[in-house]
């Protein structure tokens, strides 16, 4: 089933010979349960794709629809996790009320928010880190924070914008195996914009791998490697390395490179820092 | 190791010797000298505790202190609100900007003659005029924390759609709080300021009332009595600002911490 | 930008003005002293045309002036003592706490014993003021050395004075500049409190004589022109603290 729809998606930045086209006509559909990775070259407009599905932009024509219904503001049954963990968390907040926060205004019993806070918390590997503060914590930690606090507000779809992008390798192995298994455990939808070909291969159920700005699907793969996926014994199958070269082609081709100021200026523009 | 803990003893000591030091060297210097200006420690000591203790804390004292905190009050809260609200409209904040920069820039005590003119030389004044120069530094700093506030957290209070009642009570406030705290403490050296200025020229009562009479009818020990007691005031209002400031921003102080503990 | 937010504080001044003469010429006041806005503008350009009110500029930016020099000559230099040697700070920091919260205007009386009703006490007072939040600013400063810069310079075999002028120095600049601009706001503030309560000669002792003596239009057009100083040098100030800081990271626009 057909969760989320994007249907001719453009996104201009500013008007008339200046503007940036930063989308430019951009469909696809991600169904209920899967697990898709959004890959492009670095500057095409990955993060201000992700921000109109997540309805925090306004898209210039086209549009997002989550379960049908047309997204124009950020609806409840979506979560998002940013790449910049240490200002998306609130530094005068412990974990636990940072992750109860969006939850004060869903109606639900104190003893339900509760639950849902520690059970997400404990979901993450933070059972002990409660009361600490965001920054008192290590950047994966605090990424996990960012993690519990979308768990918790049980999201339908969790968007996630680059989000190990930041952590350093061994940390980054462990909080992709901590969403694989959320994800089989919470049976979320994920749409994960990553610019990392090894991580969007190892992730995935399927990748829409994106054209430089104007942002354009290039192409959408079906990733077929066995679940669970392993760190080692994933990555060591021919199929992983054929996948992983196939991405990797799609997006390095030379004849994408045509517009390069254009492409940067579109990542510019909504301040991305990759 | 000893050496350090040797040498930190030795600073502890300096810490407390030389302000002793200090006041033993006036002490000394006061009772040999014969200037009328400068009567002996000893005197001003004597007068100071007849004087404040408590004969003149109603009188005096407690008038200052009301007209100030009463004053203070009521610029922190319109300043934050208004601060709040001109945070989040840049047009508002446009609009106003020659206005406010004006206001602030001008020095508080030269209003004293309008406010005069206005409201007369009652306590009205001085709170009002007290409140009216303490608002500038809250409300642009209220203004500058709101509208700095980081966009990907904009973004996730967003995305989580909070309410509006906690957008502000939770996120807003909270994350500009810093730098409220910062034009709070600006304010409140500023209140002071005009509080003892305007007692000094229009009014009856008062710390700043009675410093000024004292030095014009000669009683020089008084003075010097009401001269200690405005400065012990100015003292106890900060040190119990950074008391509070230090509660309330223990988090900002965390946080900054490990960001410079992280660069480094 | 939009035309409408480039007219806004034109739109909004201009309404303002036209309120305080409705205002005045309706009595809505309860108090009969409040000039009108054209009565004041008037008053003001005839003032202009006097030598008093230049005069009188000139005698508070003159106590501004040495104020400033004299509070940066001082407290510099024993900012950067204080700054740089961990057993002088400890001495003096508890003095330095005490004294810094006192406001320098309760001294007023004791500036008119001392020095009588001139510019000496105005200036006085105003280095008082003055000297304490200089002095706190080159010690932080000079305590926020970056460690790294610090050890390059030792690498590359500079002696302590050439690490002092080359390293500590420039790295102190920008908070001394800081200190500057907060002290400068500092010392019109109480030479203008000096002025109106001692009677020093200055724009001051103008406006606050124009009150007493029921001269309500020359009490706004007096207050306007301290305001328009203060304005002027608060500019003037930050345009020279901008120069100076150029290269500083705090100078450069925020990328978001």
């Amino acid at each position: 089933m057909t969760i989320l729809e994007v249907e001719h998606l453009r996104k201009t930045y500013g008007e008339g010979p200046r503007a940036t086209h930063a989308v430019g006509d951009l469909s696809f559909s991600v169904s209920s349960g899967e697990f898709v990775c959004i890959v492009g070259p670095s500057g095409c407009g990955k993060s201000t794709l992700l921000k109109c599905m997540s309805g925090l932009l306004p898209a210039s024509s086209g549009e997002v629809r989550l379960a049908g219904r047309r997204i124009t503001g950020p609806p409840p049954a979506m979560a998002l996790v940013f790449q910049e963990y240490g200002r998306s968390l609130f530094p005068w907040m412990s974990v636990r009320d940072n992750v109860l926060l969006p939850l004060r205004h869903k109606g639900l019993s104190k003893d339900e928010q509760r639950r849902l806070v520690t059970d997400s918390i404990d979901e993450v590997g933070l059972t002990r880190f409660g009361d600490h503060y965001p920054w008192q914590l290590s950047g994966g930690m605090q990424q996990r924070v960012a993690i519990a606090r979308a768990l918790a507000y049980q999201p339908e779809v969790l968007l996630m914008d680059e989000p190990f992008a930041s952590v350093d390798a061994q940390t980054r192995s462990d909080l992709e195996d901590l969403i694989l298994n959320v994800r089989d455990r919470y049976g979320v939808t994920v749409v994960f914009v990553t610019h990392d070909i090894d991580e969007s291969v190892y992730l995935a159920d399927r990748i829409v791998v994106l054209t430089p700005a104007p942002t354009e699907v290039k192409e959408t793969l079906t990733v077929d490697l066995p679940s669970p996926r392993d760190q080692v014994a994933t990555k060591e199958l021919p199929e992983f390395a054929h996948l992983r070269a196939h991405t990797y082609r799609l997006i390095m081709r030379p004849s994408d490179h045509e517009d390069p100021v254009g492409a940067t200026a579109g990542a510019v523009a909504h301040g991305s820092p990759k | 190791m000893s050496r350090r803990r040797s040498r930190s003893g030795l600073a502890l000591a300096l810490e407390l010797a030389v302000p002793l030091a200090l006041l033993g060297a006036w002490a000394l210097w006061s009772s040999r000298s014969t200037s009328f200006f400068n009567p002996p420690l000893t005197d001003i000591l004597d007068t100071f505790a007849e004087t404040w203790i408590f004969e003149r804390i109603p009188t005096d004292l407690a008038p200052s202190l009301a007209r100030l905190l009463i004053g203070y009050a009521l610029a922190a809260c319109a300043g934050v609100a208004l601060g709040l609200m001109l945070g989040s409209s840049p047009l508002a904040q446009r609009a106003c900007a020659p206005l406010v920069e004006f206001s602030r820039a001008i020095p508080a005590p030269a209003l004293i003659p309008i406010a005069i003119t206005l409201i007369g030389i009652g306590n009205d004044m001085k709170v009002t005029l007290i409140a009216f120069v303490c608002f500038f530094p809250v409300l642009l700093n209220t203004i500058d924390g709101v509208s700095g506030i980081d966009p990907t957290l904009r973004a996730t209070v967003q995305a989580y759609g909070l309410t509006r009642r906690e957008r502000i009570l939770r996120v807003v406030l909270p994350a500009a709080s810093p730098q409220i705290f910062a034009g709070l403490r600006v304010s409140l050296s500023i209140g002071l300021l005009v509080m003892v200025v305007s007692e000094m020229v229009a009014s009856t009562s008062g710390v700043g009332y009675f410093v000024l009479q004292a030095q014009q009818s000669f009683r020089i020990e008084d003075m010097w009595a009401g001269i200690l007691m405005l400065g012990l005031l100015g003292y106890v209002l900060n040190g119990l600002f950074l008391l509070v400031e230090a509660r309330v921003l223990a988090w900002h102080r965390g946080a900054r911490a490990s960001a410079t503990a992280d660069t480094t | 930008m939009h035309r409408g937010t480039r007219m806004a504080p034109v739109v909004l001044v201009a309404v303002l003005l036209v309120l305080w003469e409705l205002i005045a010429r309706l009595s809505l006041l309860p108090r009969p002293e409040f000039p009108t806005m054209t009565g004041t503008a008037v008053e003001l350009v005839r003032l202009l045309g006097t030598s008093q009110p230049w005069l009188a500029s000139a005698q508070t930016l003159q106590a501004w002036a040495l104020g400033m020099v004299i509070a940066i000559v001082l407290a510099v230099p024993v900012g950067i003592a204080v700054g740089t040697n961990r057993m002088l700070y400890r001495s003096v920091r508890l003095v330095i706490e005490f004294l810094r919260p006192v406001p320098s205007v309760a001294l007023i009386p004791l500036a008119i014993l001392i020095a009588g009703a001139g510019l000496t006490s105005k200036v006085g007072l105003a280095v008082f003021g003055a000297f304490w939040p200089l002095l706190l600013q080159c010690y932080y400063g000079m305590q926020d050395l970056d460690p790294v810069a610090e050890d390059t310079a030792r690498s590359f075999g500079l002696g302590r004075f050439a690490r002092f002028r080359h390293v500590a120095l420039p790295s102190a600049v920008p908070y001394i500049a800081t200190g500057a601009r907060i002290a400068s706001a500092i010392v019109l503030t109480v030479v203008v409190s000096a002025e109106i309560v001692i009677g020093a000669p200055g724009l001051g002792r103008e406006v606050f004589v124009a009150q007493t003596s029921g001269a309500y239009e020359t009490t706004y057009a007096i207050t306007f022109l301290i305001g328009m100083l203060a304005w002027g040098l608060n500019v003037g100030v930050s345009a020279a603290e901008r120069r100076v800081l150029h290269w500083h990271p705090s100078q450069r626009p925020v990328e978001a």
